[in-house]
């Protein structure tokens, strides 16, 4: 595999994994926007990501599937999707050509997740991680406490008579809060219009989340006292903001790790809950593959190659445009 | 320790001043006094300083988590903040929810301020057993006042609000007793609070009023007969107090500076009993301020040499009077309290007084502006006569005039990570003229974008970068700023040989073109302008 212009590309199979520009065969790992690009001519994904991907890259699209582990070839070049823990439908792409075995993880996380598959290791050559949260600073702590921590902010502000705004990226993060925050209670969560058509994606996925209702459809003049709302992080200074009346804002994301990042943004409070493997995570996800070589993708790729390096793994940081959380 | 965490919590998690003074009054009310002394101590932006290097805290942190160096420094450019770090770091390991609660102020009296008679062994005994038993908020804390970098984020006007809710007492009263150098004690906590006015400290300054950046064209201020005019000296602000037979100079970053300024301590013991003046310090001779940066200079010397003396002789110029005979003046008139001035300090050396600008009428005012530059002054000061001395920055009485700075167009080269909140993104930029056909880097700069453009800008520079030294960035010479500075002099120690007073960016040029910049010559001319 070598990167060319147009992206990640396997030169025997003939096609890119997730090209940042239109190409003729694109394999994708997910439909976050960053991997997922629209022009290309002909996609293959995971089955269980096949809604997402048509509202990523339009309804007339031509994308074929498989199912997580089901094998395909390609100019003999054996391809297979397997679960990435990321988000609804999200995938590593293993590749198998001449006995040498390439895994592409996109993006990850093991940490349990209701709304998708959990990631599973694949044992490889060369592994092609992400590094999104690479930095030792970042650790997840349970999602249960973390969602535990969200349910008792809306409390307090609904005590208070007040509305609770938690900005979120729209396409996974918003849909594991609903699926995690049903697991502790059943009440109506107002939603922003950006969330509304892939909570039907999910939702038609069979995944269980709060019920939500779309702001927009709330009769004007009423009032949100008392409610969570959900929004993506772009709405943040917006005047959508103002129908709200009183309220606080808190925002969920592995960036709220570090208190700069939430104060530099003006956000009351901060979740740290990510869809990415943290810094343990990473480690042990690459050993776990007991890959021979290691690239490094996303935001920390040089850190944590550097790192990997000095572990005795034969590591190197691999330039993508891949953003991770940042644009999720 | 667990009552200062939850407070730090509160205060770290809302925007809302009510919601803060609350929460200070909350727990000035509930903590012990002698805890409640100590969190006015941090509270009021003060620090316990050298108690352990942090260079010895970086160290015992790497040897704990095992990161190496280099992996540090990335994550310190990340974060910004150090105590941070640590805390973030050591939270690797299981951490207890809850521990033992010790008060804060056995945390300090017993087992921080102790740690100075330690040596760097027995230091780090202490600190790595404690690091092992602490929740991370309360750890970052401890690391915070480790680092003496425990900053609450609450202005000063804030405590003092929660302070006087709990004492049922005027804010200016609690503003005046927290001036001046306390020990954080329960017994000057009870003082603080308590109703009698008795005030044994004579050492003690009164709160600064501060003038605010006048906006408006002056003629909106009316009358031009009802306000007395001054230049604005650029030295150092202070206070001068003559009582009980000693001189106190106080700055306005409530330091003790009288030992810095022999011979205005010198002349001020002439004062009578009982004076405090309000003032400038200047570097100053035959009558006339000499540049700032001779002050500056005499500053940075850590001895004062007879020549340091003879190079930089240092006056005290004094616009108003806040007590005198023992008697505080503050709520008379300008009008009255300048005539008592003038006559105290009618030719005094070192003392002079502050003189009134003489221009019968706002057109004529605007015109002696253009001489400030040249008379090193940064413009005007505009007093309402019939004005009482206030306390803080409070609009309406008191205006600073200034003189539009000087501007230049410089390019982008560099971009460093910034600090604290903003540790993720590039907020501070070197930028360079040109000189011949090279483009030479001449000054830093980090304020004045907003946010929106430090984003963009943020994102330009991560798709235009050159190369990475470290945390810095070298970007593709393409982006034009236009800078704001107040002065400029030549300096042997940065290679352009020029060094920029308060340099900050005006705005984002996207209509000029890497060499439509200004060069290095023109900048040089400004040398003169600028004395
Ligand atoms: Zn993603
Ligand atoms: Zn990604």
């Amino acid at each position: 595999m070598t990167v060319t212009p147009q992206g990640l590309y396997c030169v025997p199979g003939g096609f890119h994994v997730d090209p940042w520009r239109p190409v003729d065969r694109a394999l994708i790992t997910h439909a976050h926007g960053d991997h997922a690009r629209s022009g290309s001519h002909r996609y293959l994904g995971a089955r269980a990501g096949k809604g997402l991907l048509h509202r990523r890259l339009g309804a007339d699209a031509t994308i074929d599937t498989l199912d997580y582990g089901e094998r395909l070839r390609i100019n003999g070049v054996t391809v297979s999707f397997h679960p990435a823990g990321h988000v609804l439908g999200s995938a590593q792409l293993r590749v198998e050509h001449g006995g040498e075995t390439w895994v592409v993880s996109g993006d990850y996380k093991r940490a349990p997740d209701p709304t998708c598959a959990p990631f599973e290791v694949i044992p490889c050559h060369t592994f092609i991680t992400e590094a999104t949260f690479g930095l030792p600073i970042f650790r997840w702590e349970a999602t249960e406490q973390v969602a535990e921590d969200i349910l008792r902010w809306w409390d307090a502000n609904r005590a208070l008579g007040r509305a609770a705004v938690l900005f979120c990226y729209a396409l996974g993060k918003a849909q594991r809060l609903l699926a995690e925050l049903a697991k502790l209670t059943d009440r109506t969560v107002f939603i922003h219009g950006a969330l509304h058509a892939l909570l039907d994606a999910y939702r038609d996925a069979g995944v269980h989340m709060l019920p939500t209702q779309p702001v927009s459809q709330v009769e004007k003049g009423t009032s949100f006292a008392g409610a969570l709302v959900l929004a993506p992080p772009s709405a943040s200074s917006t005047t959508w903001m103002r129908r709200f009346g009183e309220h606080e804002t808190g925002f969920a994301s592995g960036w709220m790790r570090v208190r700069g990042n939430r104060r530099r943004r003006g956000f009351d409070r901060g979740f740290v809950l990510s869809d990415h493997a943290d810094w343990p995570d990473l480690l042990r996800t690459v050993e776990d593959t007991r890959a021979e070589r290691v690239l490094v993708t996303h935001g920390y790729a040089e850190p944590l190659a550097h790192y990997l390096h000095e572990q005795g793994v034969d590591a190197a940081p691999l330039a993508t445009p891949f953003e991770g959380e940042a644009e999720d | 320790m667990r009552r200062l965490a939850d407070l730090y919590e509160t205060l770290d998690q809302t925007t809302s001043t009510n919601a803060k003074v609350e929460a200070l009054a909350r727990y000035f009310k509930e903590a012990p006094l002698e805890d409640a002394a100590w969190a006015l101590y941090f509270l009021t932006g003060q620090k316990l300083k050298r108690l352990i290097p942090t260079k010895l805290l970086v160290g015992w942190t790497q040897e704990l988590t095992s990161i190496p160096g280099w992996l540090f420094e990335e994550v310190y450019a990340s974060v910004g903040d150090l105590a941070e770090v640590i805390a973030l770091l050591l939270d690797a390991r299981e951490r207890p929810a809850r521990t033992e609660e010790l008060p804060l102020s056995v945390w300090l009296e017993q087992r921080l301020l102790p740690l100075r008679q330690l040596d760097a062994a027995g230091q780090r005994e202490q600190v790595v057993s404690w690091w092992h038993a602490m929740p991370r908020r309360e750890l970052f804390l401890l690391n915070k006042m480790l680092t003496g970098e425990l900053r609450v984020g609450v202005s000063s006007t804030l405590v003092v609000r929660a302070v006087a809710q709990v004492a049922g007492l005027p804010a200016p009263s609690v503003a005046h007793r927290l001036m001046g150098t306390w020990t954080p004690s329960p017994t000057f906590f009870r003082q603080l609070v308590s109703q009698d006015v008795s005030d044994s400290d004579s050492s003690r300054p009164y709160p600064f009023y501060l003038a605010s950046p006048l906006e408006q064209p002056p003629g909106d201020l009316g009358d031009r007969a009802e306000w007395q005019v001054e230049w604005k000296w650029d030295g150092i602000r202070g206070q001068l107090i003559r009582r009980k037979g000693s001189v106190h100079l106080w700055s306005r970053g409530e330091e003790l500076i009288t030992e810095r300024f022999p011979e205005i301590a010198d002349a001020a013991a002439a004062l009578p009993e009982g004076t405090v003046l309000d003032g400038e310090v200047l570097a100053y001779a035959d009558w006339r301020p000499l540049p700032f940066a001779l002050l500056q200079r005499r500053i940075g010397r850590q001895k004062l040499t007879p020549k340091v003396l003879a190079e930089a002789p240092a006056a005290y110029i004094a616009y108003d009077m806040l007590e005198l005979g023992g008697e505080d003046l503050r709520s008379q008139p300008l009008r009255e309290r300048r005539a008592k001035l003038e006559a105290l300090l009618e030719d005094v050396p070192r003392l002079p007084v502050s003189p009134v600008v003489q221009a019968a009428t706002w057109e004529d005012l605007a015109t002696a502006r253009g001489e400030a530059r040249a008379r090193n002054v940064e413009g005007f000061m505009l007093k309402r006569l019939e004005s009482p001395y206030l306390t803080g920055r409070k609009r309406g009485d008191w205006w600073k005039w200034k003189i539009d700075p000087f501007t230049v167009d410089a390019v982008l080269l560099y971009a460093h990570p910034g600090h604290g909140r903003r540790s993720s993104l590039y907020t501070d930029y070197t930028f360079a003229v040109w000189n011949g056909t090279e483009l030479q880097p001449v000054t830093k700069a980090y304020s004045g974008l907003t946010d929106a453009e430090i984003g963009r800008l943020d994102r330009w520079i991560r798709a235009h970068t050159r190369e990475k030294y470290g945390p810095v960035r070298s970007v593709e010479p393409e982006q034009v700023f236009e800078l704001h500075f107040e002065g400029i002099q030549s300096s042997p120690r940065h290679k352009s040989g020029v060094a920029l007073r308060f340099p900050r960016i005006a705005r984002w040029r996207t209509d000029k073109k890497p060499q439509d910049a200004d060069t290095l010559d023109s900048l040089k001319e400004l040398l003169h302008a600028s004395g």
